[in-house]
């Protein structure tokens, strides 16, 4: 065991950045928004392709890719926000939000599909950094790997100081816990929740472009599945919570990539679902979400 | 000179029933200005209506010469309308110092990316925005709990926060909704006080809904009773509670 456990555990700790960033995405707009935003993982996807393009078609270096990828992005969350959810905000039902989304989903795949095609493309590498060897060569670090897991708790600790520290995470906060008493005060929800979007999209591009360094085939349905991975460490950590989120995406990496190894590679999946409801049956709202009370 | 606030023939319509009707009203400038009525009269919708949280079906709203009939609530707000709410709705989740934050929003401006990154920009404006909420909290005697979560202050603290709150977006008109509900006669006595200190270091223009006829009587200039969504008597106040129809209204026949 030794070696090879610490080498999956931070093979899963690399693999949990990547939920993790992805599920800040999709828990900042639960928080804000009141709203599952399932199109999120496609969102990645999209900056995936972005980033593919700069590098390998335009030629540009491998930074410029991935910014490229985080202003498409960020500009396809606000325009996703304006055009197919802003209108619903105030619908009747939040069921219409949901399938909205789930229709954003598969817009955006359908588009991909036409566009890029369904052969799996190969992803450039990113992180030409060849990362580090320790214990005489018997444990090697990928730089993708420490990149991947710097870049998660950089973000983390940019995201909750701009949360609780500046004005626009205040206003987040306000909008969060009452919308109506927020307009009231000046703070302009829109505005806001589409900068929300915009924050939850660009993570989702460097999710995107990391997830892919690690793994490098790009399908257009390269998103959907660590999109629901990351909503179910969203929901694993207390969906809303910033902290949540990133512990449950790392567990949830961790778990994945353990249970590959020593249980079944087949059944790695079922394994990540399975913890999921233990988690939710002992602890309904998530290991760090709070308990909401029903407004009477 | 024109009044602060010139509202005419307001209406809104619920269905069948008609919530307000051609309801007038014109306060001046400095002036502390009571809303009285039984309840369901339509008081909390005048306000509901004056700060665009309805629109409504009829009638004009003049703010300082500018029309704000059926403007959106974050335009009426930057138009300079704060107000606070029968059931407290303070960000309950927020600490004190951040809720008045919250109401200084948008006097105040970075970037996102300022935000993010941490840039000098951020420092200044944020220790602008500290400065001004703490000599707010000041005013209210609040400085020393700015660090508590809103949630854990006391009722009668929670409703002098909603006031700071309100007069940080930097309003014209203040509009105080039962500023005096479920407070105990001495909380009362100096919310009383907090009122007119209010009025006179801010300026302020207030119209405030209240039960409390000591309250009203006591501090009010002038009052406009509502009855079934129209107005039955407007005037000073000391007159207004002498008229007949008013005491009919309030006790019955």
């Amino acid at each position: 065991m030794g070696m090879s456990f610490i080498s999956y555990l931070i093979n899963g700790l690399s693999l949990g950045s990547v939920y993790a960033i992805i599920a800040l995405g999709y828990t900042m707009v639960y928080g804000i928004a009141k709203m599952l935003n399932f199109a999120h993982g496609d969102v990645i996807m999209i900056g995936a392709y972005t980033a593919l393009i700069a590098i390998t078609q335009s030629g540009l270096p491998p930074v410029a890719g991935v910014l490229a990828a985080v202003v498409v992005c960020t500009a396809l969350g606000v325009v996703i926000e304006g055009v197919a959810y802003r209108p619903l905000r105030n619908a009747s039902s939040s069921l219409a939000v949901l399938i909205t989304a789930i229709g954003v989903s598969y817009l955006l795949q359908n588009i991909a599909l036409l566009v890029f095609g369904p052969n799996a493309q190969t992803f450039p590498s990113v992180i030409k950094w060849d990362g580090v060897s320790l214990a005489d060569g018997k444990l090697n670090i990928s730089g993708v790997t420490i990149v991947t897991i710097g870049a998660c708790i950089l973000i983390m600790i940019l995201l909750m100081t701009f949360v609780q520290k500046s004005k626009q995470g205040q206003a987040m906060r306000a909008v969060s816990e009452d919308r109506g008493a927020a307009q009231l005060m000046g703070i302009n929800v829109n505005g806001t929740i589409a900068l929300t979007f915009a924050i939850g999209s660009a993570l989702a591009a460097i999710a995107g472009v990391l997830l892919c360094s690690a793994y490098p085939t790009l399908t257009p349905y390269t998103g959907a599945m660590p999109g629901i991975k990351a909503f179910v460490a969203a929901v694993f950590g207390g969906i809303g919570s910033i902290p949540g989120a990133f512990i449950g995406g790392l567990l949830l990496g961790i778990i994945e990539i353990l249970g590959r190894a020593y249980i079944s590679s087949q059944m790695a999946d079922a394994i990540v679902f399975a913890v999921l409801i233990v988690v939710l049956l002992v602890k309904p709202a998530g290991l760090l979400g709070k308990k909401i009370q029903e407004k009477v | 000179m024109a009044a602060l606030l010139d509202v005419k023939n307001l209406g809104i319509s619920f269905g069948g029933l008609r919530a307000v009707n051609g309801f007038d009203i014109s306060i001046e400038k400095g002036e502390l200005y009571g809303l009285i009525g039984p309840n369901g009269a339509g008081k909390t919708t005048v306000f509901n209506l004056l700060t665009g949280v309805y629109r409504p079906d009829t009638g004009k709203i003049i703010l300082d010469g500018k029309d704000i009939t059926g403007k959106k609530t974050i335009d009426i707000s930057k138009a300079g309308v704060a107000r606070t709410f029968q059931n407290i709705r303070l960000f309950k989740q927020l600490s004190v110092l951040d809720n008045v934050k919250a109401g200084l929003h948008n006097h105040h401006r970075y970037s996102a990316v300022e935000g993010v990154l941490r840039l000098p920009r951020y420092f200044k404006v944020e220790k602008e925005m500290n400065g001004r909420a703490m000599e707010l909290l000041q005013v209210f005697g609040l400085e020393n709990h700015a660090d508590v979560l809103a949630a854990n202050l006391p009722y009668g603290e929670q409703r002098k926060l909603e006031i700071a709150r309100a007069l940080a977006t930097e309003p014209k008109l203040l509009l105080l909704d039962e500023p005096a509900a479920g407070m105990n006669p001495n909380e009362t006595g100096s919310l009383m006080e907090m009122i007119q200190l209010v009025r006179e270091k801010f300026g302020m223009t207030i119209l405030l809904i209240e039960h409390d006829m000591k309250l009203v009587s006591g501090i009010c200039e002038k009052l406009t009773v509502l009855n079934f969504g129209e107005v039955l008597a407007c005037g000073k106040t000391a007159e207004v509670l002498n008229n007949p129809q008013v005491i009919t209204a309030y006790l019955g026949e």
